[in-house]
């Protein structure tokens, strides 16, 4: 059986190692520490770690402050609160400026579960993108999680980085490359491509599977970076398989649908069709009740494969 | 720098504000012309910078949290040698440095971004903390409007200041009393404020903010102050040193003419 890891718990691992090799990274949260995982690097380095309590607007503006100082700054909280209640403060104070910090949101998406609609975001992917100079990554597993997150903190400038609360499938080996800006191709086929991001990549590879079972042969794209996003493999892809899925644990209004659908529609047009949250709000129960009843669930991203068929 | 000649370079600089606006067209004189005191006294006595090295390590800095009084800080800059007066003839304009409100990429000397109200002073409270984690003895200023006290992340950087003992963070309240609608208290209630920042566990000071002698003595005043950030609340008069513009809310967002100008300027040389 396949090991399942939430990204935010290798989030607080690789944090501790970004800890002891940069001694200017500071870690900051909104008095979640234990769920985000910052409470990791608050124990070994309690000089670099603040918080700053129940006040998401200050936070991100005190992050910016802090990295137009010099210090690079990982600034954590659900995502429902990083980038809803503190939007305007991240458009301005830290993205107009460029500062230097890495949005590490957790508890995304409908997986959040039992707490219901409240703490449900499935808009902040498109918020993220929409401001200039914003890298936005959303890693499909811990491995992923891990290099990405590396990889934020080692380039200059603004990111989001997406995480989930739930237990997900490793499916990368520690010595598969996840490269920020690159897609990867995770499944080779010619009939379609499913182009994923976050935890719907593993249900996009159990899709894969079931749809073989019907003679569909599926090509699988993890998009872990929403942008910059790898232009060129969508458009081989569509001019490849001539079909395309996309599938996202996040609304199908300002995602990774409208980013892949950009691409497609500028270079090279073809038929595809979206799975995601539907323009609805959620409701509290299990992660895995919830991605059925609205519709991200592998089973969801054959139906939507085929009707492309 | 003595009194006398603290006065002479606020003089200037409220008559290199009233040239750009006239010149912009539009713009914020009344907030621009409360703040040009304390603006002048930071630029010209009690900050450590260095205008032919706006990036020197170990500097003070001054983030100007109300944004809209950019050509208060522009005009302070330019004259203590930032970049030429003339420069600023194209304030607001297409293509010029000089932003409605100031942008720290396009002009030397600007730390911060600012504009929409509240931040600045939050990233001035992370400056802050980045300079105690390095050990520095920089100091950290912002300057922020009475009516900006209204956004509630105010108070949430005013608590977390206090929690966190910023001692090297100054905050300079602009307390002219009015905003766009009229009066602060008409609008919403903000005094009194400084007992609010008391109760938040600020050092306070409170002081004429045209008066130079109190302006200095509260910068050394805070400078003496261990454990606590300080909040100077400086009553002034909107629009100070134009007799037209003073006490008047409507001169909040609204550039003078060609006549007003020449009347302002000459106000200002007597």
């Amino acid at each position: 059986m396949t090991e399942k890891i939430a990204t935010r718990q290798a989030y607080g691992e690789i944090l501790r190692e970004l800890g002891e090799e940069y001694g200017n990274l500071i870690v900051m949260d909104a008095d979640l520490s234990g769920s985000t995982k910052t409470a990791e690097f608050a124990k070994l380095y309690p000089e670099r770690f603040f918080n700053m309590g129940i006040a998401e607007q200050n936070l991100y503006a005190q992050a910016a402050g802090l990295a137009l100082s010099g210090k690079i700054v990982c600034a954590s909280t659900f995502a429902m609160f990083a980038t809803g209640r503190a939007y305007e403060i991240i458009r301005n104070s830290i993205g107009y400026t460029s500062a230097n910090v890495k949005i590490c949101a957790t508890h995304a998406g409908i997986t959040v579960g039992e707490d219901g609609a409240s703490h449900q975001t499935f808009e902040d992917i498109s918020l993220m993108r929409n401001i200039p100079g914003m890298t936005v990554i959303n890693p499909s597993d811990a491995v992923a999680a891990k290099k990405l997150i590396r990889q934020a903190v080692e380039m200059d400038g603004p990111c989001y980085v997406r995480l989930g609360r739930a237990a997900v499938p490793v499916f990368y080996g520690e010595e598969d490359d996840v490269v920020l800006g690159k897609g990867n191709q995770v499944r080779d086929g010619g009939d379609l491509t499913i182009i994923a991001t976050g935890i719907m990549v593993s249900a996009a590879v159990e899709a894969a599977e079931e749809l073989k079972n019907k003679g569909i042969d599926a090509r699988i794209i993890d998009i872990h970076t929403i942008k910059p996003i790898d232009e060129e493999i969508i458009i081989k892809a569509a001019s490849e398989t001539g079909k395309i899925v996309t599938a996202e644990e996040h609304s199908i209004i300002g995602g990774l649908g409208d980013a892949v659908a950009q691409v497609v529609v500028k270079n090279h047009p073809v038929p595809m069709a979206f799975v995601g949250q539907k323009d609805v709000f959620g409701e509290s129960g299990k992660p895995d009740q919830l991605l059925e009843k609205y519709g991200m669930t592998s089973s969801d991203i054959v139906k939507a494969a085929e009707t492309l068929i | 720098m003595d009194k006398r000649e603290l006065q002479e370079k606020a003089r200037e600089v409220r008559k290199l504000i009233i040239r750009s606006l006239n010149a912009a067209g539009s713009g914020h004189p009344g907030g621009s012309l409360s703040a040009a005191d304390m603006v002048t006294a930071l630029y010209f006595d009690e900050m450590n910078i260095d205008p032919a090295e706006p990036d020197m390590k170990g500097r003070d800095k001054f983030i100007l949290s109300k944004g809209h009084a950019g050509p208060a800080q522009y005009a302070a800059l330019a004259l203590r040698g930032y970049f030429p007066q003339e420069d600023l003839m194209t304030l607001r304009k297409m293509g010029s440095k000089f932003q409605g409100h100031p942008n720290m990429h396009y002009v030397p000397g600007i730390e911060m971004s600012t504009g929409s109200l509240g931040q600045g002073f939050s990233v001035a409270c992370g400056m802050a903390q980045a300079e105690k984690i390095d050990g520095s003895d920089a100091r950290i200023y912002t300057l922020l409007g009475d009516g900006e006290l209204q956004e509630g992340m105010i108070w949430e950087a005013a608590m977390s200041a206090a929690h966190y003992g910023l001692d090297n963070l100054v905050a300079l309240i602009d307390h002219n009393g009015l905003q766009i609608d009229g009066k602060n208290d008409d609008v919403m209630k903000v005094n009194p404020v400084g007992d609010k920042f008391a109760a938040f566990g600020w050092n306070v000071i409170n002081i004429d903010g045209h008066d130079f002698d109190q302006i200095c003595d509260a910068f050394e005043k805070a400078r003496n102050c261990k454990g606590k950030p300080t909040a100077i609340v400086a009553e002034t008069i909107k629009g100070k040193g134009v007799s037209f513009m003073e006490g008047q809310a409507g001169w909040h967002g609204k550039a003078p003419d060609d006549e007003q100008t020449r009347q302002a300027l000459e106000e200002l040389d007597r």
